[in-house]
C-alpha cells in the first residue's frame, strides 16, 4: 500500500480558515472605512500613534555608517527640541549595518529591525538566506524583516514556503520575525490571504505587505484582508499576530487610514507597536508637521523638521 | 487598552436655509393652502422643529391637477430635446447643491450624513441625469411602436428616501413628456420643497411639477382625483391596495412598489468578510428603512455559528448617534410611529421564544432611536420572520441545501429583492432562476444604478422603476 506523507499544512489553520475573498466586497469596505473623518484631539492621538509605531527604514544601496547614526538619533528623538514627541519604535536597515545601528542604539527603547533572506526579491539558496538571518541576529538585531518566496508560492509551493518560514523563525531565535508578503507580486487578495495564513501557521509574529521596492506597494484592501486573516488565526489559535504596513506611505493622512483599518477590523489591542508597524522615511516629517498643524492650527517651514 | 474615540465630526448646517413656513408648489407658484393648515416638521434626531409646511385640502389637490393638466399640453408638445435639456439642468443644478440637499434629507429624515451625501443624492442627480438622456430617444427605447405620453401622474412617495423617491418618479415621467403631482411623506417633506426651488431655478415651466404636502388624506385625495392619467406609489403593501381598489374599474394606470422581506441567501464557499458587510449593509443601511433591506439571513448550517460570531462582531462597531457625524453609521429612526411600530414587533420575536442580541451601543437621549438587533433561532412562523418591520433588525434562519434556501426564501407574501453570496457562478444563476423577486443581487446588496429596473413580484408591487422599463410605465406605447 502506498503510504502519502501528510501535508505539512493539512491541519494547520491555513487550511481551516483558508476562505475566498470578494475583491469588489473588500476594496468597498476599504474605501468606506477611508472615509472615517478624524479630528482634533483623536488625530493628535492617532498621529502620536503612529510615530510609536514606525519602522523607520532605510534600505538603499548607498547607506554607510554615517547615514545609519544619523538616522538613529532621529528614530530616537524624532523632533528634537519637542519632548512630547515619542520615538519610533524600530530603525530598520539592511544586515551589514547592524553593527552601526546597535551601537547608536543601544541601551535605549528603538529596536533594530534587520531585513534578509536576500532582500527584495528573495532569489537566493534557502541556506545563504537562513545564513543572513542568523548573521543579522548575531550581530544584534531585534528583529528581522523576511520575505517570502514569491517564486515558489505562484507556482504552487505552498508547503515550500511554510517550510521556509518555519525555518526562518527557527533562525531567528528569540529576535522578532516579520514576514514580507510582497502583495503587489502575488495577484489576487485570495492569495494575499492564503500567504498570510500560511505565515502565521509557520510561526510569524508579524505579516508585513511589502518591500517597498517594486511599484505596486502597500494597499488599503490589502492591509484590510491581512487584518482579517489575523482575526480568523487568532479566533482559531489564540495567537495575535501583528501586522506590519510598508511601501508608499508617506502622508499622516494615509497613516491614519490604516490605523482606522486596524482599529475597526482587529480593535483597540491591536493599537500599539507591539503589534502594528508602519514602515517610514518621508512619512516621519509629514506626521510631526501635522501633529505642529492640530497644535498651532498653522503649518509650520518644512525646514523646521530634520532631514537625515 | 488603548481607546481611540473618535471625536465629533458634524457636517455644518450653515448652507441650508429653512422657511419657517412652506406653502404648496402649485403652478410654479408658492401658495398658501386653501385649508390654512399646516402642521410642523422635524428632525427625528433631536425632535427640534424645523418648519411648518402646509396641509394640503381637497381645493389644493384640485388646483394641482388642474395645474398640472394646463401644462401637460405645452409640455408633451415642446421638442423632446428641449424637455431633455431642463432635465439636465435640473441634474446639474442638484449636483451644485448636493451638501445643501444632503444635509437637509439628514436633518429632516434621520439618515446617517453618509449615506445622504454618498448615496441619496448623488444617485438622485443620476436618475434624472439618465432621463433626461431618454427624453429625445423614445422611438429607439421602444423600437417598433409609438411612444406617447400618459398626462398627468399623480406620484405619492415614502420617507425613507424622500429625495431619491422624487427623482425616481419625476425623472422618468417628465422625459415622456408627462407632468406630475407629487406629494412627499408627512415627515419628511423639506427635499422635495428644497428641490422645487430648483425648478424654479432652472426655469421649468409652471405647472409641469406641482407639490403637495399633507399626510394621508392628501394623499388619498390625490389619487381618487377623476382627472389623472397615471398614480404611481411607493410604501406599504396596504396602502397599496388601498389605492388599487381606489381606481380600479378607470382608466388610470398604476404601478406600486411596495414592502419586502428579502433574504440575503449565504452559502458556505462564500467570502465570509464580505458577506458579512453585505449583510450588514443589507439590514442595517438607513436603520432598515428600506422596502428591499435584506432583513431575512439565510445562512447554510455549516457555517451558521461562524458568521453569525463575525456579524456580531461587526455589530459592535457599527456607530448609532448623531445623523450629521460624518462618521456615524447608524442614524436616528424616522419618528415616534416608526419606533413604537418596531419595537412592537421586536417584543413579539421575544416573546415568541426567538434570540435576540442588540449590539452595545448608547443611545441619544432625545430622538427616536433603535440598537442593531439580531434574532437567531428564529423559524418562518414567527412574526419577525414574516413581517416587514422597516428597522434595523435581522431575523436569522439556517438552510441545509440550495433547495430548501430557496423554499424557504419565496415562502413570503412578497418578492421585491433577494441576495446570494457563493463563490460558485454556476450557483447564483441556478438560484436567481427560481428566486421569486424582481432584483437578485449576488455577492453584493442594497446595489442601485438608474440604468437597472427595480420593482417587485407578488404583494410586493408591480411596475419596474429604472431604466427603459421604467419609461414604459409613464407613457402608452402603440402601433405606428
Amino acid at each position: 500500500m502506498v503510504q502519502t506523507a501528510p501535508s505539512p499544512l493539512s491541519g494547520v489553520v491555513v487550511e481551516e480558515a483558508g476562505g475566498a475573498v470578494d475583491a469588489v466586497g473588500l476594496e468597498a469596505r476599504a474605501a468606506a472605512l477611508a472615509t472615517r473623518s478624524i479630528k482634533r484631539d483623536s488625530k493628535l492621538w492617532a498621529l502620536d500613534l503612529a510615530i510609536r509605531c514606525c519602522d523607520l527604514t532605510t534600505l538603499e544601496g548607498s547607506d554607510s555608517p554615517g547615514k545609519i547614526a544619523a538616522l538613529a538619533s532621529k528614530a530616537l528623538r524624532p523632533a528634537p527640541t519637542d519632548p512630547s514627541i515619542p520615538h519610533v519604535a524600530a530603525l530598520c536597515i539592511y544586515p551589514s549595518l547592524v553593527p552601526p545601528a546597535v551601537d547608536a542604539l543601544s541601551g535605549t527603547d528603538v529596536k533594530v529591525a534587520s531585513v534578509a533572506t536576500a532582500f527584495p526579491s528573495g532569489q537566493a539558496p534557502l541556506e545563504a538566506r537562513l545564513e543572513e538571518v542568523r548573521y543579522a541576529v548575531f550581530a544584534g538585531a531585534d528583529e528581522v524583516d523576511i520575505v517570502i518566496s514569491r517564486g515558489a508560492f505562484l507556482a504552487g509551493g505552498e508547503v515550500a514556503v511554510f517550510e521556509e518560514v518555519q525555518a526562518s523563525k527557527e533562525a531567528a531565535g528569540a529576535a522578532h520575525l516579520k514576514v514580507i508578503l510582497e502583495i503587489g507580486e502575488l495577484g489576487s487578495y485570495d492569495r494575499i490571504r492564503r500567504a498570510s495564513l500560511i505565515a502565521m501557521s509557520a510561526g510569524a509574529d508579524f505579516i508585513k505587505t511589502s518591500t517597498g521596492k517594486i511599484p505596486q506597494a502597500s494597499s488599503l484592501p490589502a492591509c484590510l484582508v491581512m487584518a482579517e486573516a489575523i482575526r480568523d488565526f487568532s479566533d482559531a489559535t489564540g495567537r495575535t499576530v501583528g501586522l506590519k504596513v510598508a511601501g508608499g506611505i508617506r502622508s499622516a493622512k494615509d497613516a491614519i487610514r490604516y490605523l482606522v483599518i486596524m482599529h475597526e477590523t482587529l480593535g483597540p489591542e491591536w493599537l500599539t507597536a507591539d503589534l502594528f508597524r508602519i514602515g517610514a522615511s518621508s512619512l516621519l516629517n509629514d506626521l510631526l508637521m501635522q501633529i505642529d498643524k492640530q497644535r498651532t492650527g498653522n503649518y509650520s517651514d518644512p525646514d523646521r523638521y530634520t532631514l537625515d | 487598552m488603548p481607546t481611540w474615540d473618535y471625536a465629533p465630526a458634524p457636517e455644518s448646517t450653515d448652507i441650508v436655509s429653512i422657511r419657517d413656513t412652506y406653502g404648496l408648489f402649485i403652478g410654479g407658484e408658492w401658495v398658501e393652502p386653501t385649508s390654512k393648515h399646516y402642521s410642523k416638521t422635524i428632525n427625528p434626531a433631536t425632535e427640534e422643529v424645523l418648519a411648518a409646511v402646509s396641509v394640503a385640502g381637497e381645493q389644493d389637490v384640485e388646483r394641482a391637477v388642474e395645474g398640472a393638466r394646463k401644462a401637460f399640453g405645452t409640455w408633451s408638445a415642446i421638442r423632446p430635446a428641449d424637455r431633455a435639456k431642463y432635465l439636465f439642468r435640473i441634474a446639474r443644478v442638484m449636483q451644485e447643491r448636493a451638501r445643501e440637499l444632503a444635509v437637509l434629507e439628514t436633518m429632516n429624515g434621520g439618515k446617517p450624513i453618509r449615506e445622504s451625501r454618498d448615496v441619496d443624492v448623488p444617485l438622485a442627480a443620476a436618475h434624472f441625469f439618465y432621463y433626461a438622456g431618454w427624453a429625445d430617444k423614445l422611438e429607439y427605447a421602444f423600437p417598433g411602436r409609438r411612444a406617447e405620453p400618459l398626462g398627468v401622474a399623480a406620484q405619492v412617495i415614502p420617507w425613507n428616501f424622500p429625495l431619491l423617491m422624487l427623482a425616481w418618479k419625476i425623472a422618468p415621467a417628465l422625459a415622456a413628456g408627462n407632468t406630475v403631482v407629487l406629494k412627499p411623506a408627512e415627515t419628511t417633506p423639506l427635499t422635495a420643497l428644497m428641490w422645487a426651488t430648483i425648478c424654479e431655478e432652472v426655469e421649468l415651466p409652471p405647472g409641469v411639477v406641482n407639490i403637495v404636502t399633507g399626510a394621508g388624506a392628501t394623499g388619498a385625495a390625490l389619487v381618487r382625483h377623476p382627472d389623472l392619467d397615471k398614480v404611481a406609489f411607493t410604501g406599504s403593501t396596504e396602502v397599496g391596495k388601498e389605492i388599487q381598489r381606489a381606481i380600479a374599474g378607470t382608466k388610470v394606470h398604476l404601478t406600486l412598489e411596495l414592502g419586502g422581506k428579502a433574504a440575503n441567501i449565504v452559502f458556505e464557499d462564500a467570502a465570509l468578510d464580505q458577506a458579512v458587510e453585505g449583510v450588514v449593509n443589507g439590514i442595517f443601511f438607513n436603520q432598515g428603512h428600506v422596502c428591499c433591506a435584506g432583513s431575512r439571513l439565510l445562512v447554510q448550517e455549516s457555517v451558521a455559528e461562524r458568521l453569525l460570531g463575525k456579524l456580531k462582531r461587526r455589530l459592535g462597531t457599527l456607530r448609532l448617534g448623531d445623523p450629521l457625524d460624518k462618521n456615524t453609521d447608524i442614524g436616528a429612526i424616522n419618528s415616534r410611529a416608526q419606533l413604537d411600530k418596531i419595537k412592537s414587533l421586536v417584543d413579539s420575536g421575544v416573546d415568541e421564544g426567538a434570540d435576540m442580541y442588540q449590539a452595545p451601543c448608547e443611545l441619544p437621549a432625545q430622538g427616536f432611536w433603535f440598537p442593531p438587533t439580531v434574532f437567531t433561532g428564529v423559524s418562518q412562523s414567527h412574526r419577525i420572520a414574516t413581517e416587514e418591520i422597516f428597522g434595523p433588525v435581522l431575523s436569522v434562519l439556517t438552510f441545509r441545501t440550495p433547495q430548501e434556501a430557496i423554499d424557504k426564501a419565496n415562502n413570503t407574501p412578497y418578492g421585491l429583492s433577494a441576495g446570494v453570496w457563493t463563490e460558485k457562478g454556476s450557483r447564483i444563476l441556478w438560484m436567481a432562476d427560481r428566486l421569486r423577486a424582481g432584483v437578485v443581487w449576488a455577492n453584493t446588496f442594497n446595489r442601485f444604478d438608474p440604468a437597472s429596473a427595480f420593482g417587485g413580484y407578488k404583494e410586493s408591487g408591480f411596475g419596474r422603476e429604472g431604466g427603459p422599463q421604467g419609461l414604459s410605465s409613464y407613457l402608452r406605447l402603440t402601433e405606428p
